[in-house]
């Protein structure tokens, strides 16, 4: 039986997750755009600690919310002269997307309510299951090269986002 | 026997053939023309010494008490089929490749000396010396040739060089036309050969000449009496192979393009479309001829066509105007002549026949002769070319004047042809018809006819040449006698033409070789001297002096006349089969099938193709979001129906 | 009343329809960008519930989801410093005139 407060903060969450993601793609402000991308990371790193993984929370508040975030409103402003109408996002062919998005909602939708799989344990008795994950474990899972252990990954994804920085900094440069 | 000098006079040729033809284009004319001429009289002088090793040393090999021996001077594996069916390459002396190898590398030493003066000056003078060489090369192989197929190999380039030989000016169209025209209906008539070589070889499993002469009863005995459309598989294989033989010597119907073939240089047309290359049919018959013999309807075939052939040629000659095409129908009736007297004779004696052989011996002997004085009488024809420069007797006549060493030896050649005392022709067709009339009377009467015929038409060509009236152009251009290089070979030859009869043939060459002795029937001889006498003086009183005689003649009966100079019509014949029937008819209806329906078929698939991707490129539209739109889309359908499925 | 994983997956699916809406209407750039972000944390989002509710020993979905989240940000940095070039050369970032990949 979960708290009556986590179910409160889930619905809030809920509801500010599926209205800015509907915003999000359907605003006619490319700035308003990015703050409410803004707002369902954030609502996303709240589920992220409800669910009891709070580095993951964390991460996902440093890393997305404040740095992706922040080379969106760079990208913005470099690609946009204020004041004047380029700030505006149109959109096209949107019975198209709203044929698309809506089959496959539909799709997942009924998925999701047909497994009998899906409807189990409640997320406190989850919690309660799997013990608290400490920062300590999260450092041997990534820095050892054993069973569930992902040194290799790790040294993939340092090597890839080095890569990331020099070809960023070659596409942008000015020639 | 050593085989140092077999394989020398097979290598000295082709030696030749790629030097010059390869290095000739950097050489000047007079040395591209010593070194033929050199390489061709080394290979001479080999092949003189090995002839008379193998026909005077008397060697065990080659001579066994009294008989003479084939014998493989070498014979290798080429290429191996089977393990019975093996191609070897070899050298095989018996008296007929000793006595071929002697015409061949005489004639054609004297074509490259003759060619010499002839040629003088002529663009692509290399490249002819070349070809002459590659020419001596593959007759010297096919005569030599140990099995079949290494015959038929070299009896294919023998065609090759005939035909890039009579191609030589090949600016001229009607060179080129007649120099494939060779080519097709050679290789046309080889396709029979080479059928009938598969036939013969699959039942006897071997290409060896030797095993096969040696017995062939074993030969009629390996095809197991098996047969075909009513006639036994051996005579198939025999008269296919025979079919080979027809084209290479023009035997009707396939002479047509002997005639033609004359477009080559005339010192080419003495020696392969004359001497060497022609008499390939003859020599085939000769060397498959115990074979033959057990195959009476194959040898009667040969005899009728060869009879046919040998009038038709004799008629046709009488009536026409250029002077090479004369000689290459005297050519076609002279092989002709040989073919009958092969077809008469028999490997096994014959009741009130004293000798049933002679035809073979007579037959080689004509060969022999003939190669001698057909070759003088063509290296003359060239030399009147040179002098006059037309083909045509109309531009000619008069001439003995000028030309005194020409006209001594053509009519030296003309004598020798018509059979007359002491010259060659004389002994050679002297046996030949004898053996004719020892098989029966038809034959000689009807060859002796033939003689006379040819008698006929070679003096009317002579008178007409060398005496009639002279051509009033000689004043503005007068012809005179040929350089030294063209008379050496008339003058050699000549000679040669006037003792050849007196060599002892019979001891030299019979089809089994045992010696016989020549002795001359005294009524076929007087007979055939007094039908050539008659034949001569006929065409002394018609043609001596310009006179209306010949035209009161031709008027007698005009449809004949035309008819004869048209050559009977048979290249029209063909003309009309290939042209109006295979190509108007049968042709049309491939080739609209392969327009309308083949190709019509393939078009339809290539405008479907286009069709629908004019109609589906608008999906490329190059924006991103299209392509995500159809993937997501895509993407939902594999998962609802993947979905569906499993529920 | 349970919080099930359901619960979390719903808003997930929304987020997701979201995000196919935007990046097949939207015609900037960097819109699209954005949409596409929303795709991949729904995919986050769901790796982490499933980790949740049906392993909750193991924490295999969260390290996914932090090497998705690392991917995202080297990939966000390359799209972006594209589109700056691509503003660059034709001065503005509308998708509809970057289709020279056409037929």
């Amino acid at each position: 039986m979960d708290s009556v407060g986590n179910i409160i903060v889930y619905f809030i969450v809920a509801i500010a997750i599926v209205f800015f993601s509907f915003k999000a793609v359907t605003t006619g402000k490319i700035l308003r755009a990015a703050t409410y991308l803004l707002f369902v990371l954030l609502g996303t790193a709240v589920f992220y600690f409800q669910l009891g993984y709070q580095f993951l929370g964390a991460v996902q508040i440093a890393v997305y919310a404040g740095g992706i975030m922040v080379l969106f409103v760079f990208a913005i402003l470099l690609t946009h002269k204020p004041n004047d109408a380029s700030g505006m996002i149109e959109s096209h062919r949107k019975t198209i997307g709203v044929v698309l998005s809506g089959a496959s909602a539909v799709l997942l939708l009924f998925a999701l309510f047909y497994m009998p799989l899906l409807h189990g344990a409640s997320l406190a008795e989850c919690i309660q299951a799997g013990h608290g994950i400490t920062m300590r474990e999260i450092g041997e899972a990534f820095t050892g090269s054993g069973r569930f252990q992902y040194l290799l990954p790790f040294e993939a994804i340092s090597v890839l986002l080095l890569a990331c920085i020099i070809g960023g900094v070659t596409v942008a440069r000015k020639s | 026997m050593d085989i140092t000098l077999p394989i020398l006079i097979l290598a000295i040729p082709i030696t030749m053939f790629l030097v010059l033809g390869i290095g000739g284009v950097k050489m000047s004319h007079k040395l591209a023309g010593i070194l033929g001429i050199l390489g061709m009289g080394t290979t001479a002088v080999l092949a003189y010494i090995v002839a008379f090793t193998y026909f005077f040393s008397g060697d065990a090999n080659f001579i066994l008490d009294g008989v003479r021996q084939q014998y493989q001077v070498f014979d290798v594996t080429w290429l191996a089929f089977t393990q019975t069916l093996v191609v070897n390459i070899g050298f095989l002396l018996d008296p007929i490749s000793a006595m071929m190898l002697v015409v061949i590398t005489t004639i054609s030493f004297m074509v490259h000396l003759y060619s010499w003066g002839y040629m003088e000056g002529e663009p692509g003078f290399q490249r002819y010396y070349a070809f002459l060489s590659l020419f001596s090369f593959s007759m010297l192989g096919l005569v030599v040739a140990t099995n079949i197929f290494q015959m038929y190999i070299f009896w294919e380039l023998v065609g090759v060089s005939s035909y890039l030989l009579i191609g030589f000016f090949y600016k001229l169209p009607s060179a080129v036309s007649a120099s494939k025209k060779a080519f097709i209906v050679t290789r046309f008539a080889d396709l029979g050969f080479l059928i009938g070589i598969l036939l013969l070889s699959f039942y006897t499993d071997t290409f060896n000449f030797v095993d096969m002469t040696t017995n062939p009863e074993g030969v009629l005995a390996s095809t197991g009496g098996a047969t075909f459309m009513g006639a036994s598989v051996l005579t198939w294989a025999m008269v296919l192979i025979f079919t080979g033989g027809m084209g290479k010597s023009a035997m009707m119907p396939l002479h047509i393009w002997l005639p033609d073939a004359m477009e080559g240089p005339t010192p080419v047309s003495a020696l392969i479309h004359a001497a060497t290359m022609v008499v390939a049919g003859v020599y085939l018959v000769a060397r498959m001829f115990p074979v033959y013999c057990v195959v009476d309807a194959a040898m009667t075939f040969i005899c009728v066509i060869g009879a046919i052939t040998a009038f038709y040629a004799a008629v046709v000659a009488c009536a026409q105007i250029d002077i090479k095409r004369i000689l290459a129908f005297s050519t076609i009736s002279q092989i002709a002549f040989m073919m009958v007297s092969l077809g008469v004779a028999y490997d096994k004696p014959i009741e009130g026949v004293h000798y049933s052989g002679l035809g073979y011996m007579a037959g080689m002997f004509h060969l022999f002769t003939h190669a001698m004085f057909k070759a003088l009488l063509f290296l003359g024809a060239g030399a009147l070319i040179h002098a006059v420069h037309s083909n045509n007797y109309t531009s000619m006549g008069g001439l003995r004047k000028y030309m005194p060493i020409t006209h001594v030896t053509f009519l030296i050649g003309c004598l020798a042809i018509a059979g007359i005392w002491p010259f060659a022709g004389f002994f050679s067709k002297d046996e030949m018809l004898a053996a004719m009339f020892a098989r029966h009377w038809f034959w000689g009467a009807w060859m002796t006819m033939v003689a006379g015929l040819t008698a006929f038409y070679m003096f009317r060509m002579y008178f007409l040449v060398f005496w009639w009236e002279e051509n009033p152009h000689y004043k503005e251009h007068k012809p005179h006698d040929a350089p030294w290089q063209m008379s050496l070979p008339l003058i050699f030859l000549g000679a040669v033409s006037i003792v050849a009869g007196f060599i002892p043939f019979g001891e030299l060459v019979t089809w089994n070789g045992e010696p016989y002795h020549i002795h001359i029937e005294a009524p076929v001889a007087a007979t055939s001297l007094v039908v050539a006498v008659c034949a001569i003086a006929l065409a002394a009183a018609m043609y001596m002096k310009k006179n209306a005689l010949p035209t009161k003649v031709k008027n007698m009966c005009p449809a004949l006349w035309t008819a004869a100079h048209r050559r009977f019509y048979w290249d029209e014949i063909y003309m009309f089969i290939t042209h109006r029937i295979i190509f108007d008819i049968i042709c049309k209806g491939i080739a609209w099938f392969d327009r309308h329906i083949i190709d019509a078929t393939m078009d339809a698939f290539a405008k479907i193709t286009q069709k629908t991707s004019y109609a589906i490129r608008g999906m490329q539209s190059g924006e991103i979001q299209s392509y995500v739109g159809w993937y997501i889309a895509g993407a939902v359908a594999v998962a609802a129906i993947t979905w569906l499925c499993l529920i | 009343m349970d919080l099930s994983m359901l619960w979390y997956l719903v808003p997930s699916v929304v987020m997701f329809a979201c995000g196919i809406y935007g990046f097949v209407t939207r015609k900037n750039l960097i819109a699209i960008l954005i949409s596409l972000e929303l795709m991949l944390n729904s995919a986050d989002l769901n790796f982490v519930v499933f980790n949740r509710f049906l392993f909750p020993g193991s924490m295999d979905g969260m390290v996914f989801t932090l090497f998705a989240i690392a991917i995202a940000a080297a990939e966000t940095a390359i799209a972006i410093a594209i589109i700056i070039n691509i503003y660059r050369s034709i001065g503005n970032t509308d998708v509809t005139e970057i289709n020279k990949m056409k037929f």
